[in-house]
């Protein structure tokens, strides 16, 4: 007998009471809710995240006030042209250490969500491989108003679980010494967000 | 008399954590007399309370959210083989491969199999209740595969060469000196001017690790949720140490507890409102990382699903005791628990300890191999209401204590106390003897035995001079 008869034939055995499920109550507040942008500023600063408000004409310049002119910013292949600073240099499936070496990653996002703070990535092309928002100790994320969404509820429906999904609050962050909350330990260190709402 | 093979069985023993070496009294009584531990945990309890009762309150509907997820709980354990099935079937259609353990040799042999198949002998881990219940560093190191793990706490654990002791926070515990001590002894490359800043030993373990996430191969995690209807796994932390080891290797090996299924993607709005909110006190953890099989190009190329009985099919098998399932390994009934923070986490002697471990681990062991943990409880309830997914832990713990063997005098005693208490006249004799035992049992006396026993571990209470009967009859 295969292991995944034997487990598949305990669970059955152990359920032979043949339990019955009443229908799963859904009263806790459903999707929809109308946004507050500020809210979502609110959590983000909470979470010692850093909130910029531009309009797209204004990322560039953004991004060089966050990381200086010089600084080597990391794109994914689809970020839009108008964002990408000078010298940007785009991810064409580079080795980790090269994208360890940029001085910040510079991406849009899929979605957020107002009530946690919670900024989405879902790896398309403008956002990119997982990777790339990990391993650079600065993380710039181009955020339209558009896209944030009340509650989590909202950002569940919105996502196809077929990507792989990110989903950030605030940067890297430990409470594993005496409960003292340290921002940064493996992933990116500081997190900034461009609010945009042109 | 024959076996029907897929009747449920409880973990083996001789492997992985689930069994102390000594009763819960025992190792409580240790443990009562470390002030320093007793120190650290209240602080540690107290700060996570506050902040999880602040978030808490933010959300106006967290009731109907609790009542959702013990509804979705209570139909995942009743459709269990469906699930199971459906998942196996949609991680396998996106690339993935899934493999059933019965129990913790064999996951243990699994794990240890397709770490040697992709020619690696060293592992980086995320933190992961199910890979330290069954005991896989153990059983890797055995095989000379060496397993790093990667959270901070478990780092500290694990360079202390010691047992973690809250579900979350495993070095709860240990405060900044000695985790700066374990550091600068088994810290490779430390800096020996290392001070004890909690921002500078958490830099010092991001440096230590970094090498070794870029270079190793392997991966190793659990899983806090898989989605039947996608075959989408996902993995909530704080640190990106998570990040980092279910993006950066080529393979990937989750171990998974059976009951960790989840029917529909949209049953995650309510697990991921729950989750963060009990566990941490924050309204969302910094990182959730969700994948479904294998994305070309991003993360790991080579996915393997380990399914893990290993004693849960025993305790779905007991209708009041399968909702121990439920649990979400958030710990909030941990940092509630008046046992739990004078007695830490080690007096459990399982990986789960608290009030949800004194009712898992016995069900999962068999309750004779965990016959004191029922007992590790005032009965308070506070675990009930903290928790998100409304296991009713109280009742549970008396509905194992029935299950208890119980000792002759013990037996004798109730047994006699009944015979009195449905008697009316042999009961006010009973209360009127009582009085004589104000005297024998003066405050910090106990009992005499067989009954010392009893009293070893509670002051026994201080009879009142006169009775209800004898002041309504004065009346």
């Amino acid at each position: 007998m295969s292991s995944r008869d034997l487990i598949l034939g305990r669970v059955r055995a152990a359920l032979r009471d043949a339990p019955v499920v009443a229908e799963v109550p859904r009263e806790y507040r459903q999707g929809g809710r109308a946004v507050d942008v500020e809210v979502l500023v609110d959590r983000l600063v909470d979470y010692k995240a850093e909130v910029h408000r531009v309009s797209s004409a204004e990322v560039v310049g953004a991004v060089a006030a966050i990381v200086g002119g010089e600084a080597a910013v990391l794109v994914p292949p689809g970020l839009p042209e108008s964002w990408r600073p000078a010298g940007a240099f785009v991810d064409d499936d580079l080795a980790p250490d090269r994208i360890a070496a940029a001085d910040a990653v510079l991406t849009a996002a899929a979605v957020a969500v107002a009530e946690t703070g919670t900024i989405v990535l879902d790896a398309s092309p403008d956002q990119g491989r997982r990777i790339i928002t990990l391993l650079p100790d600065v993380h710039i994320c181009v955020l339209r108003t558009d896209q944030v969404v009340a509650a989590v509820p909202d950002a569940v429906a919105r996502l196809d679980p077929r990507r792989p999904l990110t989903w950030i609050s605030g940067p890297s962050a430990t409470s594993d010494i005496e409960l003292n909350r340290v921002e940064g330990v493996h992933g990116p260190r500081h997190l900034h967000v461009l609010l945009v709402a042109d | 008399m024959s076996t029907f093979l897929g009747m449920p069985a409880t973990a083996p023993r001789g492997v992985g954590h689930l069994r102390g070496d000594q009763t819960f009294p025992r190792a409580a009584h240790d443990a009562l007399g470390n002030s320093q531990l007793r120190r650290n945990l209240r602080h540690a309890t107290t700060t996570i309370r506050g902040k999880s009762g602040k978030v808490i309150a933010e959300l106006p509907d967290w009731q109907e959210l609790r009542d959702a997820g013990s509804a979705i709980k209570a139909d995942v354990m009743a459709r269990l083989p469906e699930l199971l099935e459906e998942l196996e079937a949609r991680v396998t259609e996106a690339g993935g491969v899934v493999h059933w353990a019965a129990d913790a040799n064999e996951a243990n042999e699994i794990v240890t199999r397709l770490v040697r198949e992709t020619g690696s002998s060293r592992v980086i881990k995320v933190k992961s209740m199910a890979t330290q219940e069954i005991g896989l560093n153990e059983a890797l190191e055995e095989a000379g595969i060496t397993p790093v793990e990667t959270d901070l706490a478990e780092l500290i654990v694990q360079l202390g060469d010691d047992k973690p002791s809250h579900i979350l926070v495993p070095a709860i515990h240990r405060n900044r000196s000695e985790i700066r001590e374990i550091f600068l002894r088994a810290m490779p490359g430390v800096d020996p001017a290392l001070t004890d800043d909690p921002p500078v030993l958490a830099a010092a373990a991001r440096r230590y690790l970094r090498e070794t996430f870029l270079s190793t191969e392997v991966a190793v995690s659990g899983a806090n949720f898989a989605i039947a209807a996608t075959g989408t796994l996902g993995v909530v932390e704080s640190e990106g140490n998570g990040r980092m080891c279910l993006t950066l290797p080529d393979t990937l090996i989750t171990v998974m507890g059976i009951e960790k299924v989840l029917p529909t993607w949209r049953d995650l709005e309510v697990f991921l409102q729950l989750l963060p909110r009990a566990s941490t006190g924050e309204r969302m953890n910094p990182y959730t990382t969700m994948w479904t099989g294998v994305t070309p190009g991003d993360g790991p190329q080579n996915f393997h699903l380990v399914l893990l009985d290993n004693g849960r099919s025993a305790v779905l098998a007991d209708t009041a005791g399968r909702q121990a399932l439920h649990c979400i390994r958030c710990s909030a009934c941990l940092n509630v628990c008046p046992v739990y923070e004078r007695t830490g986490g080690h007096s459990y002697g399982s990986v789960y300890p608290g009030p949800i471990g004194a009712v898992l681990s016995p069900q999962l062991t068999g309750v004779a191999d965990n016959a004191s943990l029922p007992y590790a409880s005032s009965l308070c309830g506070a675990c009930f209401d903290a928790c998100p997914v409304k296991i009713d832990i109280p009742s549970l713990l008396v509905h194992l204590r029935n299950q208890v063997p119980h000792p002759p005098a013990e037996r004798a005693a109730m047994a006699a106390a009944a015979y009195t208490m449905a008697r009316p006249r042999l009961y006010a004799n009973a209360q009127r003897a009582a009085k004589l035992a104000r005297i024998a049992g003066r405050r910090g006396r106990g009992l005499p035995p067989p009954f010392s026993g009893w009293t070893a571990g509670r002051d026994l209470p201080e009879f009142p001079s006169q009775t209800f009967r004898d002041w309504w009859a004065e009346r």
